[in-house]
């Protein structure tokens, strides 16, 4: 599975939204639905899949499903 | 002084034996158990492993997954059962000022479910493992402050913790705030989730639930019988509609029954064991028949607090004695509903108040089953084994809490003047 295509199953399971929707421009609050309670259990689950850590700091730059997917890898992490 | 009247428009009951009101009724009138073997969670470490659960409830059907999740079991069975209470309310497509409607909901032990989940995982996994949503989920509020999202209620909204009596005092409070012109509707209750690993031996570490019919899990809960040993714990939610009596008519609401008095006491004497003679209880029933300008001589029914223990059982009995006289406790009907749903904790006191209405809309008292050799002390009419068809106008609903807290409700049948 392709890095693009966890961070989607992994935002669809969190959110209940629609694969179609997670797009890399999608935000989190305004086109997802999110609010601040949800984003910090997304960034626990990326965490886990991906097995990092990610700052407070770094948490907060994370608005949009491309800006997770280009900080990810990044980080190094391809699939 | 004179006071605003509050009538019950609408009722929303999940429960062990149905999870709409007309569902629940006909059970409790049919005597039909909804007490099984606990399956929620693993029973066989527990002395008692019988409960009333509300089998097949799914709440991502009602809310999907993702918002499910984020509540836990006692909210969502409060959402549910105030939406339904709403609807029969005809609030759906006439909703009323958001301004005066408010929300009062009882529970004794809120999340609980979600803090030993979360306490789990912290221990597993760190403290950087602990859920956004674990503070929200567990606080016992949460199920007013989400009913009122659900329902835009803005006005007076919060939440009532008095263990076994917590929808009680939410009804009560609600009966005063509606008087005092503070809301014209209210929704109150209580909904409670406690069938989980710490609850539930916590209550058997009591020595407070049933532990000798494991094996006859429908007969575990015996108000007032000989062979009683004890409560069998129960999950669920009940929610009324609270509403000032012109308010209703004005709207053309079908109204249920009349709440006319409420009366609340504390025991001062024991952290859990009922005061002698149900002192307390006795005082909460003449405050509330006080309250509704009701004369010990018309009460018809009680709805029983009739747990299934030793000690609540005699010492209600005396305390129905004292409170109404002995001509009147042997003439009247007294009956345990909490024989076939089990006891729902901060649940317990809206579920028989929503029966209790039900009993005086439709003139048939339910009964108490597995009653079946009066124990020692209890010797009053329990109704017990079949429902009784009644002329019944007046009635009062107990719910009596650990800490000492006792609540009366008193209704009236409703009507029309």
């Amino acid at each position: 599975m392709s890095l693009e295509n966890r961070v989607t199953e992994i935002i669809v399971n969190k959110l209940g939204v629609k694969a179609e929707e997670v797009t890399p421009e999608a935000h989190f609050v305004t086109d997802l639905g999110a609010d601040s309670l949800d984003q910090v259990e997304l960034m626990m689950d990326f965490e886990d899949a991906f097995d990092l850590k990610i700052s407070d700091e770094e948490a907060g730059k994370l608005q949009t499903v491309g800006a997770v997917i280009d900080f990810l890898k990044a980080k190094g992490i391809s699939v | 002084m004179s006071h605003r009247r509050v009538v019950v428009t609408g009722l929303g009951v999940v429960s062990p034996i149905g999870v709409t009101p007309s569902e629940a009724w006909n059970n409790a009138l049919e005597g039909k158990s909804g007490i099984g073997r606990i399956t929620l969670i693993d029973p066989s470490d527990f002395t008692s492993q019988v409960a009333g659960q509300v089998n097949g409830f799914d709440p991502v059907a009602h809310f999907g997954a993702a918002e499910a999740r984020k509540s836990d079991r006692f909210t969502q069975f409060a959402r549910v059962a105030s939406l339904n209470a709403w609807n029969a309310a005809g609030f759906a497509d006439d909703p009323p000022d958001p301004e005066r409607v408010g929300v009062i909901l009882g529970s004794g032990v809120g999340g609980i479910g979600t803090f030993e989940e979360q306490m789990r995982t912290a221990m597993e996994r760190g403290p950087r493992r602990i859920s956004p949503f674990f503070v929200p989920m567990m606080i016992s509020n949460m199920a007013c402050g989400q009913v009122a999202i659900d329902l835009n209620a803005r006005a007076l909204n919060y939440c009532t913790v008095t263990a076994c009596a917590s929808s009680g005092h939410a009804l009560a409070a609600a009966l005063d705030s509606i008087r005092l012109g503070r809301a014209d509707v209210i929704l109150a209750g209580g909904s409670e989730a406690p069938i989980t690993f710490m609850a539930l031996g916590g209550f058997c570490a009591l020595k407070a639930l049933s532990t000798g019919w494991n094996d006859r899990p429908t007969r575990a809960c015996r108000p007032f019988d000989r062979d009683r040993d004890g409560f069998v714990m129960s999950e669920g939610g009940a929610v009324l509609i609270l509403e000032e009596l012109s308010h209703a008519k004005a709207r053309g609401a079908e109204i249920v029954a009349e709440l006319v008095g409420a009366g609340m006491t504390c025991d001062a004497f024991h952290i859990t064991a009922p005061a002698e003679g149900g002192e307390g209880s006795r005082r909460a029933m003449i405050n509330a028949m006080r309250d509704g300008g009701i004369d010990p001589g018309s009460v018809d029914y009680i709805n029983a607090h009739g747990t299934s223990t030793q000690l609540n059982d005699v010492n209600e009995t005396m305390a129905i004695i004292s409170a109404l006289g002995q001509e009147n406790a042997h003439r009247i009907m007294v009956s345990s509903t909490k024989s076939v749903h089990g006891h729902m904790l901060g649940a317990a006191g809206s579920m028989e108040a929503s029966i209790t209405c039900l009993a005086l809309k439709h003139g048939v008292v339910p009964p108490t089953i597995n009653h079946e050799n009066p124990g020692e002390g209890c010797v009053l009419d329990y109704v017990p084994g079949s429902a009784r068809e009644a002329d019944i106008h007046v009635a009062l609903s107990n719910s009596l809490g650990f800490g000492g807290h006792n609540v009366t409700l008193a209704f009236r049948k409703y009507t029309g003047n």
